[in-house]
């Protein structure tokens, strides 16, 4: 039926995007070898020293390595599990709203600020958050003393997580809106007949109605537990909470391209793509199993 | 539906409306305290008087702004890639999601390709061989730089790809019969049915030119190259060089342009504000139909 000028079109429209891949994300692949090198910028790739596992060896032996796994592990955790719930409550109390004028202005505002550089946001929380800052100020009403908001290992990793999901949580909600759409009216004149309130319709219509997305969503952020979030956090910390904020991306970036160990920075990005890429396989299997779920 | 609401309902109602206003509230209060502080007297700013609105308007900062060709100069570097690398990302992306929507039947090699690009999407090289690439190139210092290796967004092709696969089949075949070949097909059938998830790739792909700051701090070696998130995340973050003290970083709270920052700030996030409201009513369409499948 189809000839072969077709397939031959089909290929000619794929070529420059092929090209560009190859280009920007396949060769950069055989710089992994940088890895297992001594690796010396002025013999290159293929004529530096080669060193097998040292970079590794040399990676599970500093003392930072344990803090910054800590670290990043924690800092996903927290983001995953508070980006999962606030955007589901928020979509849930969305959902009860019946002015729809006032819930389209209400999605509108909250989506606004995932669409914002972490440079913009980082300025601003990190005003807000300062010393003389408007919280600081906030809070002395009360009596409180200021507290160094951004110096303190104590709350730093609280405002990473809270300004994240300030961030994210609106457009997070996109996901879950969709799902309560998708749910049968039917089921709620059923249930109200039977005499269930609003809070029973919610418990026992829309939460069952939209249990498959929570559980694909929480499988699927199973593949990011070692993204913690390098643009926001490389523009809002500072030495003094290195020890709670620093994460193997923020690490990667000090020790390779400020100190110029490339061999060690690339040993422990290689690491991170190879458990980050088994992470993103185990949560893509489990989703398309139980939440029968596919990228294409 | 009217008549089943009961009183409690009605006192429920009020309290999702109002915690709505509150979350609302909070979370544009940070923005709006932003831009009220760019448009204070400096020193009120410094003195931390601004709460809702400007205290003594004043445009001093924003004239300094105007004044400051480096800023400028940043400002048209961030709107020439957004241009080049949206373009090119709009023709690439397009090109790519035509074919690859169809089935492997129709098309051999298609899964094997479509492996391929997922693959490039999931596993990257991490920054130290991504950086020596580009720097083989030789493309350090150079717009393409910018441009070129963000080129093929596979995500925003998958999105694509699935919204093609939910079109009718019938397209192509009512297509052939009249005579129609690949191309003809793509521009002049796909393409006007494509417009809201074109529309909405393409609101990521300028969002994401713009915001972008990190790879134009590593691969730009000259500031005077820098797009303007990069520009202002060194003027306004990038205060916090290695060996700050705690007294330091109090006083430098204080003595920074609260001012001009805020008005960079504001600066910056205008762009974003302006093609927003334009692109809102195709993204969450667009989204939903490209991710969500039965």
């Amino acid at each position: 039926m189809r000839n072969k000028a077709f397939i031959t079109n089909y290929y000619l429209m794929l070529i420059p995007g092929m090209i560009l891949l190859v280009m920007f994300s396949f060769v950069p692949l055989f710089g992994i070898a940088i890895a297992f090198e001594n690796f010396n910028a002025g013999l290159g790739i293929w004529r530096s020293e080669w060193v097998g596992l040292d970079n590794f060896t040399y990676m599970f032996q500093l003392s930072d390595s344990r803090v910054i796994f800590m670290n990043t592990i924690y800092l996903a955790v927290m983001k995953i599990i508070a980006n999962l719930i606030v955007p589901l409550i928020f979509a849930l109390l969305l959902n009860e709203v019946r002015k729809m004028a006032f819930k389209r202005f209400v999605q509108t505002i909250v989506y606004l600020p995932h669409f914002l550089s972490w440079v913009i946001l980082a300025g601003i929380v990190t005003d807000m958050f300062s010393y003389h800052g408007i919280v600081n100020q906030f809070f002395g009403v009360f009596g409180f003393k200021p507290v160094l908001f951004l110096a303190s290992n104590t709350w730093f990793p609280g405002i990473l997580v809270g300004s994240d999901v300030w961030k994210e949580f609106g457009f997070n909600t996109i996901i879950y809106l969709a799902a309560l759409t998708g749910i049968n009216p039917s089921l709620y004149e059923a249930a109200a007949i039977d005499g269930a309130g609003r809070a029973k319709q919610l418990w026992h219509v829309t939460l069952p109605g939209i249990k498959p997305t929570i559980v694909l969503l929480a499988t699927l952020s199973l593949g990011n537990v070692l993204n913690a979030g390098f643009d926001q956090i490389y523009n809002m910390y500072n030495p003094l909470v290195y020890s709670s904020s620093d994460i193997i991306d923020t690490y990667v970036y000090r020790v390779g391209l400020l100190n110029v160990q490339y061999g060690l920075a690339t040993a422990v990005g290689l690491l991170k793509s190879v458990v980050s890429l088994l992470l993103i396989g185990v949560s893509y299997t489990l989703a398309s199993k139980f939440a029968n779920y596919r990228i294409f | 539906m009217v008549k089943t609401r009961s009183l409690s309902s009605n006192s429920a109602d009020v309290l999702i409306y109002l915690f709505l206003g509150i979350v609302m509230i909070s979370t544009l209060y940070p923005l709006w305290y932003t831009v009220a502080v760019s448009f204070s007297d400096s020193s009120a700013a410094a003195g931390g008087l601004v709460k809702w609105r400007p205290v003594h308007f004043n445009l001093a900062a924003y004239h300094e702004i105007m004044s400051d060709r480096k800023f400028f100069k940043a400002f048209l570097i961030s709107i020439e890639r957004v241009v080049l690398g949206t373009s090119i990302s709009f023709v690439i992306t397009l090109l790519m999601a035509y074919p690859l929507s169809k089935e492997n039947a129709i098309f051999p090699g298609r899964n094997i390709i479509m492996w391929f690009l997922v693959a490039m999407m999931l596993f990257n090289s991490g920054l130290i061989p991504w950086y020596m690439t580009i720097k083989s190139y030789g493309m350090l210092d150079s717009i393409w730089a910018l441009v070129l290796p963000y080129a093929v967004p596979v995500f925003n092709i998958i999105l694509v790809i699935n919204y093609f696969r939910g079109l009718p089949k019938e397209l192509d075949e009512a297509g052939m019969v009249d005579g129609a070949g690949a191309w003809y097909l793509l521009l002049k059938i796909y393409l006007p049915l494509a417009v809201p998830v074109m529309a909405t790739v393409t609101l990521f792909s300028i969002v994401f030119h713009w915001n972008a700051f990190f790879d134009g701090l590593i691969l730009m070696n000259k500031p005077a190259h820098y797009p303007l998130q990069s520009y202002v995340q060194q003027l306004v973050i990038n205060i916090n060089t290695a060996e700050l003290t705690t007294d330091q970083l109090q006083s430098l709270s204080q003595l920074s342009n609260k001012t001009l920052n805020a008005a960079k700030i504001v600066v910056t996030m205008v762009p974003v504000l302006i093609i927003y409201p334009f692109l809102q009513r195709y993204f969450v369409h667009g989204i939903t139909l490209g991710s969500v499948k039965e």
